[in-house]
């Protein structure tokens, strides 16, 4: 963990004490098995709300803390370690992050107060087939005189059935740009993903959709700086989510007897143990730099944001598969929470690009 | 300015005026220049370094340091990076400035102190380390040489192997069994001993690489004083197990910059060698992936170097991802020599001659050598028993055979 500062710290003690004793993992089983179709429940977001949870990132300008990523990373990590459901990442990350960013200070006043108070969930809507590729944007805006005219669908939306509005990458004349699209407006349609790890995604169509021209929140380079940020913050999620992981197999490893020995003192074991350890603090580092690299506008954050999401996929990866072979059989029992966490990973890993998308990004950033 | 800053600027001033110019950009390897200019250029640089206490700057000034704090420390070796400029008294002292002397601070006499630190932080006196034995490698505990008392001395008898520098270094700290009825690691005591003198004998091991900067060493009643005993009797164990985390905690330190930071990257190298397709991607893209994992564990490792030292700040406790440093460094060291060599085709293995640039020679020599990387100071093996135990808290298993 980085040296955190006071505020930092204090906000990780909050949230590790929040999710463990109000939100754990047998929540996130309840809602579950409850089949709510926004894939959160009302009480775990109106929680997150309530703590300011939403205002890490917002200015204070408009109703926020400004903490900056480092501090919401905290968050997000503990929020990973017990699979808490809820649109906070979505919105008050991804989607605060866009309007600040490539937003006018009018749209800034309009919306970002109700990032905030939760009354607006944003989603940024990108990916249009199943392999993340930002620079080949098919949905298509049309000038209009006034405005633009939106065609085409999206993928993969993360909370995209409760989202409120949608920050939508769309080609204008061979140029992207991203547009502010309410989910009221006429000609938007979506439908739920079921995905393997339970949690809220759509798939949205836009069908001749007519915004006015302030709907436009940045261009192509806004795009990537947003993703930029959404890879390291998805980031500190993952680390979390593999933590856990990392902790519930230790422990197992400790307490789980056969022939006569705990099996944590085979050495295969304690060797593979060993090298997960050494994965993590190494994940670790890149995470907690990425987000750093943001909160300090460092020049290399785009090959910061890669190397985190590539290290921190391939330990989660790992670590979750590994989870499960130690538990052996009692880690395929739908009624043991591993497989939450192996369905979970995968999600994590595909989501703003997989590891190979990285490690491609990463070589090209580099020059190769 | 902050007092860092300030320190910088002064550091920064003081090797252009003393740092001699016609050394800029060499490495540390001058010692055996042959060049009487160059060679009278280098000892006037190692004596200025060593009045200026930044031989070893960060031991206290009584003993031939500089008093400098670690970010200042820091300091020091980047300006002399940025000037291509070195610190060429660790290598010349082989064990001393890295793992004798930050032992000797913390477990030797005054006495002791004031001995052996001044010659060590000017680079005047050259240790060595006797702890390996043939039949005590990673268990090394199971070591047989014997020291016995008579007088005011030990009489040593036994055998070391895999000292380095031995045939060229003036002390070496053996580590000797004091007492053979005690269990195996409580009769083990820690002597500091002078190796020219009848009773020592040393013989050079040629390696895979071609080099010999290892020894077999031979005491055959060899003598060390009393007085030069480092720590308490039959408590040698704690003293090495000391000495080798500053031995791990050197070997996880990225090597000086030597060229001034001018050597091309590796991706630049692969270039060169392989070239690109028309989008500027490494045309080999089985080696552009494995060369792409490569940088990022290396950029992961110096990551978290820098985490470690913000986390330490402040702290005694020594942070836990500390423990991993070693093995991270070894894949990364090893993996950058099987990559170059890899890269370089059949230019890329080559043993001498005119046929070969000295980058292509140089990357086999490193090639081979660095497989010593994951066995000596605790083999890959070891490091990993050490997290698994130590910092994972898994047992010891107890089955028998």
């Amino acid at each position: 963990m980085a040296a955190l500062t006071e505020e930092q710290s204090m906000l990780r003690d909050q949230a590790k004490s929040w999710v463990t004793e109000q939100f754990p993992v047998q929540k996130f089983r309840e809602m579950r098995d409850s089949g709510v179709v926004a894939r959160f429940t009302p009480e775990t977001w109106q929680g997150m709300i309530e703590m300011g949870w939403t205002g890490i990132l917002v200015p204070e300008q408009y109703g926020g803390s400004g903490l900056g990523y480092l501090t919401f990373g905290v968050v997000l990590e503990e929020i990973g370690r017990q699979l808490t459901a809820s649109p906070l990442f979505a919105s008050a990350y991804v989607g605060a992050t866009a309007v600040m960013l490539g937003g006018s200070d009018d749209q800034k006043q309009a919306i970002l107060p109700k990032v905030v108070d939760g009354s607006v969930i944003l989603t940024l809507a990108v990916d249009e087939g199943p392999r993340h590729d930002p620079a080949k944007i098919a949905l298509k805006a049309e000038s209009t005189g006034s405005g633009y005219q939106l065609s085409g669908n999206k993928t993969f939306v993360v909370e995209g059935m409760a989202a409120t509005d949608f920050i939508v990458a769309a080609s204008i004349d061979d140029d992207v740009k991203l547009l502010h699209v309410p989910a009221s407006a006429d000609g938007v349609s979506r439908e739920a993903m079921s995905m393997v790890d339970s949690r809220g995604y759509a798939n949205v169509h836009f069908d001749g959709v007519e915004v006015g021209a302030e709907a436009v929140m940045g261009d192509a380079a806004v795009l990537e700086q947003v993703l930029d940020c959404a890879r390291a913050g998805i980031g500190a999620e993952m680390l979390g989510t593999a933590s856990q992981a990392f902790d519930m197999t230790l422990d197992y490893l400790k307490t789980r007897v056969q022939f006569g020995q705990v099996i944590g003192s085979f050495q295969a074991l304690g060797h593979r143990a060993a090298e997960l350890f050494g994965q993590m603090e190494l994940s670790r580092s890149c995470m907690e730099a990425a987000l750093q690299g943001i909160d300090a506008d460092a020049d290399d954050v785009s090959e910061l944001a890669s190397l985190s999401k590539a290290k921190v996929g391939d330990f989660i990866h790992e670590m979750s598969n590994q989870l499960i072979q130690i538990h052996g059989g009692i880690g395929m029992t739908d009624e043991f929470d591993a497989g939450f966490y192996l369905k979970r990973a995968r999600v994590l890993e595909a989501a703003y690009g997989n590891q190979a998308f990285h490690r491609d990004r990463y070589a090209r950033l580099l020059g190769f | 300015m902050s007092d860092l800053e300030t320190f910088r600027a002064e550091t920064k001033a003081w090797i252009e005026d003393n740092f001699p110019a016609s050394l800029k950009g060499s490495s540390m390897g001058l010692e055996g220049e042959s060049d009487e200019s160059a060679k009278a250029d280098f000892e006037s640089w190692r004596q200025r370094l060593a009045e200026k206490g930044w031989g070893a700057p960060t031991w206290p000034t009584e003993y031939g340091g500089a008093g400098a704090s670690d970010p200042e420390a820091k300091i020091i070796s980047q300006e002399m990076a940025k000037q291509g400029a070195f610190n060429p008294i660790p290598l010349m002292a082989g064990m001393g400035v890295t793992m004798v002397g930050p032992t000797v601070l913390e477990y030797g006499t005054e006495e002791q102190k004031q001995k052996h630190l001044r010659g060590i932080a000017s680079g005047e006196v050259r240790w060595c380390l006797g702890l390996s034995e043939p039949n005590a490698g990673s268990d090394l505990a199971s070591l047989q040489t014997k020291a016995e008392a008579d007088g005011d001395t030990f009489k040593i008898n036994g055998q070391k192997i895999w000292t380095s520098g031995a045939d060229i270094s003036q002390w070496c700290g053996a580590l000797v069994r004091t007492d053979s009825n005690a269990k195996k690691r409580d009769g083990i005591s820690f002597v500091m001993l002078p190796m020219d003198q009848d009773g020592v004998r040393t013989k050079p091991i040629q390696l895979i690489s071609g080099v010999s900067p290892f020894c077999e060493t031979f005491f055959d009643d060899a003598r060390a004083e009393k007085s030069d005993l480092l720590g308490p009797l039959n408590e040698g164990w704690s003293v090495v197990k000391r000495l080798l985390q500053h031995e791990r905690q050197s070997q996880t330190q990225a090597r000086p910059a030597g060229g001034g930071g001018s050597k091309p990257t590796l991706q630049e190298v692969a270039k060169g060698y392989v070239g690109t397709d028309e989008s500027g991607a490494l045309a080999d893209t089985d080696l552009r992936n494995r060369l792409t994992h490569h940088l990022m564990d290396s950029q992961a490792h110096s990551l978290t170097t820098s985490r470690i030292t913000a986390e330490a700040r402040g702290q005694v406790k020594v942070s836990a991802a500390a423990s991993i440093l070693k093995n991270s460094a070894t894949r990364i060291a090893q993996g950058k020599a099987e990559l170059t060599m890899e890269i370089m085709g059949s230019q890329g293995i080559g043993w001498d001659g005119d046929n070969f640039s000295s980058e292509e020679l140089d990357n086999v020599r490193e090639w081979l050598w660095g497989k010593a990387i994951s066995i000596y100071g605790g083999s890959y093996e070891v490091q990993n028993n050490i997290i698994s135990k130590n910092i994972l808290g898994l047992p010891e298993n107890t089955q028998k055979g």
